[in-house]
């Protein structure tokens, strides 16, 4: 075993035994708060916006509105990952249980690669991210005596500003629009939850390096997987992986791997930390750090 | 904090239309108050027994069916004295939810809280044996949707926690409990 992969192990464990002894010491439980949906059963909000883990969208509806509610929610997300960081920041709104509107931005810094580069130290590639998810059959929570789980298809449209420099690198278009299916399954009685989500994609790098490529310039799917289990109704803990595809010369691009624990203390905010490992990307090898963000709701 | 958030709600009030009903749950509950006999009750009643049609055997099998492999799970929730315990606070914590009150202030409590003893105890394996009405019948006059029935699963959920109820234990009690959802909701 590399010295990485223990190091990998133990962060992970680490984090699972700060999330437990937390747990530990918040067994008093504060009162909930309204909106009609259980607490965590909203998940967090995504890389790209949409309500689900970390890295992928699950079927859930943002926001802890129920079936005749509108929910909201607005996120902060920073990822560190040695040679690069990225701010992320946006708003959803659930309506209904049934439609998920959201809007990210995601700032991509490049540090000092940008200035090896030539583009300068702290060159930053900004996405805009537009997203709509609707469920379409199925309950997280209260289908527990059966397998159905619930289902939503979603849409998410990026539009990058860097439309020389992605031409520059062999990308063909600064735009492109991503589409998924994916499938929740809350197992209640085992406090288990999985996510299998798949999407037709061509963006680089979740689109930070443009869409297409001079490898291929076609839709492929990739596949994102979530568990998460709950160790209260406040802690959960959980890893997911994300397939990407590898449309540029350049550089390859390699799947994303994070293992994560998120605590929502009531139903208006949640904090998610996680450890990622994004493997390379552009000139930089085993892109690994800390994820952290926060997410405020109504 | 709370500042934002109310003028947060407020903005997506204007941008979405006054029509919109922003937060209906939490004043559906109060809306209905009116609608509901002054004796009927949430979980099981039989104040209307007379009035309903003959309850059939598969609805009451439903309502509280058996599992005797939850036995374990019953002997966390500390058996029937740990179960009278528990529906104490629940009850409590119902009447002083205003999402809930509205279901449960003008019901006759100590049944509802004897009738979910009894169904909880024959759901996990007890040696109980259900007296209520089934689900079905019982909660058809009351209007419930699923804000409703999520709001008063957490109050069990914090009544289990006050009583320090295992989360796994818990959770193996809810999962029988949430298909339930087909027979109390009505909209």
């Amino acid at each position: 075993m590399s010295v990485t992969k223990i190091k990998r192990k133990a962060l992970c464990l680490l984090l699972i035994s700060i999330a437990t002894n937390a747990y530990a010491a918040d067994q008093e439980d504060s009162s909930f708060d309204n909106g009609g949906k259980l607490l965590l059963t909203g998940g967090v909000t995504q890389l790209e916006g949409s309500a689900g883990g970390g890295l992928t969208p699950w079927a859930v509806i943002g926001g802890y509105g129920t079936d005749d509610e509108i929910g909201a929610n607005a996120f902060y997300t920073r990822v560190n990952t040695g040679s690069y960081h990225l701010d992320d920041a946006g708003v959803m709104i659930g309506f209904y249980n049934r439609v998920e509107l959201s809007f990210a931005q995601q700032r991509f810094n490049t540090e000092q690669v940008g200035g090896l580069l030539g583009l300068g130290d702290g060159f930053t590639f900004k996405q805009n991210v537009i997203g709509v998810k609707v469920r379409v059959a199925g309950d997280l929570v209260v289908n527990s005596d059966s397998l159905m789980p619930q289902i939503s298809v979603g849409i998410q449209h990026k539009k990058n500003n860097q439309a020389g420099v992605l031409a520059f690198i062999g990308a063909k278009d600064d735009s492109g629009t991503d589409f998924y299916v994916t499938a929740t399954k809350l197992f209640l009685a085992d406090g288990l939850l999985i996510n299998g989500t798949l999407r037709f994609t061509k963006a680089n790098q979740i689109g930070i390096l443009g869409f297409g490529g001079d490898k291929n310039d076609s839709y492929k799917p990739q596949l994102e997987i979530s568990a998460a289990y709950l160790l209260s109704q406040k802690w959960a803990v959980g890893a997911e992986y994300r397939m990407k595809p590898n449309n540029l010369g350049i550089a390859t691009e390699d799947n994303w791997f994070d293992a994560f624990v998120a605590y929502a203390p009531n139903k208006h905010v949640s904090f998610t930390v996680a450890y990622a490992d994004l493997g390379n990307v552009v000139i930089k090898d085993n892109q690994r750090g800390v994820y952290a963000s926060v997410q405020v709701g109504f | 904090m709370n500042t934002i958030f109310k003028s947060m709600s407020l903005f997506s009030f204007l941008l979405l239309g006054a029509q919109v009903p922003v937060l209906q749950a939490q004043e559906a509950p109060v809306a209905q108050q009116d609608e509901i006999p002054q004796d009927d009750e949430l979980p099981a009643d039989e104040a209307h027994a007379s009035e309903t049609p003959a309850v059939s055997p598969a609805n009451l099998a439903s309502t509280a069916p058996a599992y005797p492999e939850l036995l374990p799970v019953y002997k966390q929730f500390g058996e029937e004295a740990g179960l009278v315990k528990l529906m104490d606070v629940f009850m409590d914590k119902l009447l002083a939810d205003s999402r809930m009150r509205p279901f449960f202030e003008n019901a006759d409590q100590a049944r509802v809280k004897k009738h979910l003893v009894e169904q909880f105890c024959v759901i996990l394996g007890g040696p109980c044996t259900y007296s209520g009405r089934d689900m079905k019948s019982s909660h058809a006059a009351l209007g419930i949707d699923r804000a409703n029935f999520n709001a008063l699963v957490e109050d069990l959920q914090w009544a289990m926690n006050k009583q320090g109820i295992p989360f796994r234990a818990q959770n193996k009690l809810l999962a029988k409990l949430a298909p339930m959802h087909r027979e109390i909701e009505t909209k």
